[in-house]
């Protein structure tokens, strides 16, 4: 389960950041989304992997329960995700605009 | 009275909401809002100094919630220096933008105030995924900021900033995920308890997430090899602005001060590797700093290379992990921080009275008013560069006795170049925009002293900083041992007293 949920993250991260280097505004917003999930399904990890333990200490069942913070530090981040990649998507729409290309260093050329 | 400590993240946050409510078309309106908030902050950061001198550390438990479990604030003497320093800074940057640069595009005072309270919160929150959100805070409405105006250049800029800064949010989210998971804790004072006994199995993951969390500092205080968009966007954007990024960088620097004395101190396994690349970096920082200033070919990049060197600086004084070293920086922060914002405000009435040049170093229409602008320069360039009496010389005379004699040679060579660097390309910089001129005067473009006495102020705080050099060294060298001694923090973090003020 632990190595499933590690790779899931690692295949995140490297399409994420093989999105990121094609440097065109689109493809650079598709790979910081995947990059925000790896890292979002990360944060989640890091409570640990149990299965049907209650989130409150003392709610009941005996030994180990889920540790609810890191779902509230998801919970953050996606918020703040969210809203941050609406806004590079409204640049990226503006820098065409401007620009007359979608390179992020706004040269163009190339294919 | 701690809740003093609510007061710079509530009032710019009212400011901003009223300022959103009151919308774009009544401008006056927003601009005495702005300014009421912006005075208030500096208040509110004088009472927060002077509270903060006494030595206490102040702590503020939000929701009395007790300290591991809740979000606290926590003031100590390099909180309340950058707090001080800001709300002087975001004063008169404001009062430069009311001029008229406040108008050029929309919601300028709704950005300017969250922009206030991310970076006040960053320099007050004692918990590690607070110290995220309030980053994003101030991050988000610096994207707003760089892009008021408009201009192909400046979107071009902003874009590369915006995207850079988003993969430094995912990074600092899995620095924090990994040492929330090997630690179970947040809070910065508990961190470094944990971290100081962490098993030895665990050394290379705290290691790894350590070294995580100085990249995304470093990206944010543009440390060498992460500092290619700083020059573009701060020469990009307007000076208003610009002056108020000027303290963005020292955000990062607070950071990673922060992290090396109280989470990763260098004595620790973890820490350890930190300590070993910072004096590096500091000095490469320096180097490609001044290479920067000599290379610019724009008054305004030239500035902006001024604060990447800047940051090295204060990097090599910090990289010392002595009480020397890091008093040193702390007298250069507030010193580097108001003049680089001086002249990215001066540089506008040049920019705009040299007409189609601009501030390019090429012959160009002789300035308006070549005497007033002159003198303010040669101010700014004095400060700037170190050269004696001003207290650039002070910060450098300090960091170069701050030295240990084993890393001397390679730090004073670096520092000294930079310096020699810095001034040649300053003394070049003001032969070409004030003598070096052809063809005539442009017609429009004068300024007042009213609207100069916004840079005058920046750049004659210099002047003010060595009159009051003894009284300000004392009180960072104060600070600099109280940041060596981390454990008054973490016992006034997690003391029994759950009701804040921690003597």
């Amino acid at each position: 389960m632990e190595a499933l949920a590690a790779c899931t993250v690692a295949v995140l991260v490297a399409c994420g950041v093989y999105l990121l280097l094609r440097a065109r505004t689109f493809s650079v917003v598709v790979g910081l989304s995947l990059l925000s999930y790896a890292v979002n399904l990360f944060l989640f990890f890091t409570g640990r992997l149990l299965a049907s333990a209650p989130p409150l200490v003392g709610s009941g069942a005996e030994g180990a329960s889920a540790d609810p913070l890191p779902q509230a530090l998801v919970l953050t981040a996606i918020v703040i995700g969210f809203a941050m990649t609406a806004f590079v998507l409204i640049l990226a729409l503006r820098a065409r605009g401007e620009l007359g290309n979608d390179h992020v260093d706004g040269k163009g050329g190339g294919r | 009275m701690t809740h003093w400590l609510m007061v710079p993240l509530v009032l710019p946050l009212v400011a901003a909401m009223v300022n959103l409510l009151l919308g774009g078309r009544e401008i006056g309106r927003q601009r005495l809002v702005s300014l009421a908030c912006a005075s208030g902050l500096l208040v509110a950061a004088m009472v927060l100094l002077e509270r903060a001198a006494g030595g206490g550390l102040t702590v503020y438990r939000l929701g009395n919630w007790p300290a591991p479990f809740g979000i606290v604030l926590v003031l100590d003497r390099l909180s309340g220096l950058l707090l001080t320093t800001t709300a002087v800074l975001a004063l008169l940057s404001l009062l430069h933008a009311v001029n008229g640069d406040d108008a050029r595009g929309h919601h300028f005072h709704v950005f300017f105030p969250i922009q206030l309270l991310g970076i006040n919160g960053a320099f007050l929150t004692g918990d590690l995924f607070n110290l995220f959100v309030f980053f994003e805070v101030l991050l988000i409405a610096s994207y707003c900021l760089s892009l008021h105006g408009g201009g192909a250049e400046r979107v071009r800029a902003s874009l590369r900033y915006v995207a850079l800064n988003l993969i430094g949010s995912a990074l600092f989210l899995l620095a924090v995920g990994a040492l929330y998971g090997l630690t179970g804790t947040l809070n910065m004072a508990d961190l470094g308890s944990k971290v100081a006994a962490a098993p030895v199995e665990q050394v290379a993951l705290l290691r790894a997430g350590g070294l995580l969390l100085l990249v995304v500092f470093g990206l944010k205080a543009a440390i060498l090899p992460l500092h290619p968009w700083l020059p573009p966007l701060y020469g990009s954007v307007l000076a208003p602005v610009a002056a108020l990024f000027a303290v963005m960088t020292k955000v990062g620097v607070y950071a990673i001060l922060r992290t090396v004395t109280l989470i990763l101190p260098p004595q620790g396994a973890v820490g350890s590797a930190i300590a070993e690349v910072l004096p590096l970096l500091a000095l490469l920082t320096l180097a490609a700093g001044g290479l920067g200033v000599l290379a610019a070919a724009r008054l305004r990049t030239l500035i902006a290379s001024l604060v990447v060197l800047s940051v090295g600086a204060l990097l090599a004084g910090i990289g010392q992990f002595n009480a020397a070293g890091i008093a040193a920086a702390l007298y250069y922060l507030p010193h580097t921080t108001l003049v680089a914002a001086g002249l990215f405000l001066l540089a506008e009435p040049i920019t705009r009275q040299r007409g189609e040049v601009e501030d390019r170093f090429i012959p160009g229409p002789p300035l308006l008013q070549p005497t007033r602008l002159g003198l303010l320069f040669v101010l700014g360039a004095v400060a700037a560069a170190g050269l004696p009496p001003l207290s650039g010389f002070i910060g450098k005379l300090m960091l170069l006795r701050s030295v240990a004699p084993a890393d001397g040679p390679w730090l004073w060579i670096v520092v000294l170049g930079a310096s020699l660097l810095t001034l040649i390309a300053l003394s070049r910089a003001g032969s070409r925009l004030f003598w070096g001129t052809a063809g005539t005067a442009g017609a429009a473009g004068t300024v007042g002293w009213r609207q100069l006495l916004p840079a005058a102020l920046l750049l004659a705080a210099s002047i003010g900083m060595t009159i009051a050099a003894a009284p300000i060294s004392r009180y960072t060298e104060a600070a600099a041992h109280q940041l060596l001694a981390p454990q008054q923090y973490i016992d006034a973090v997690l003391g029994a007293s759950a009701t804040g003020g921690t003597p």
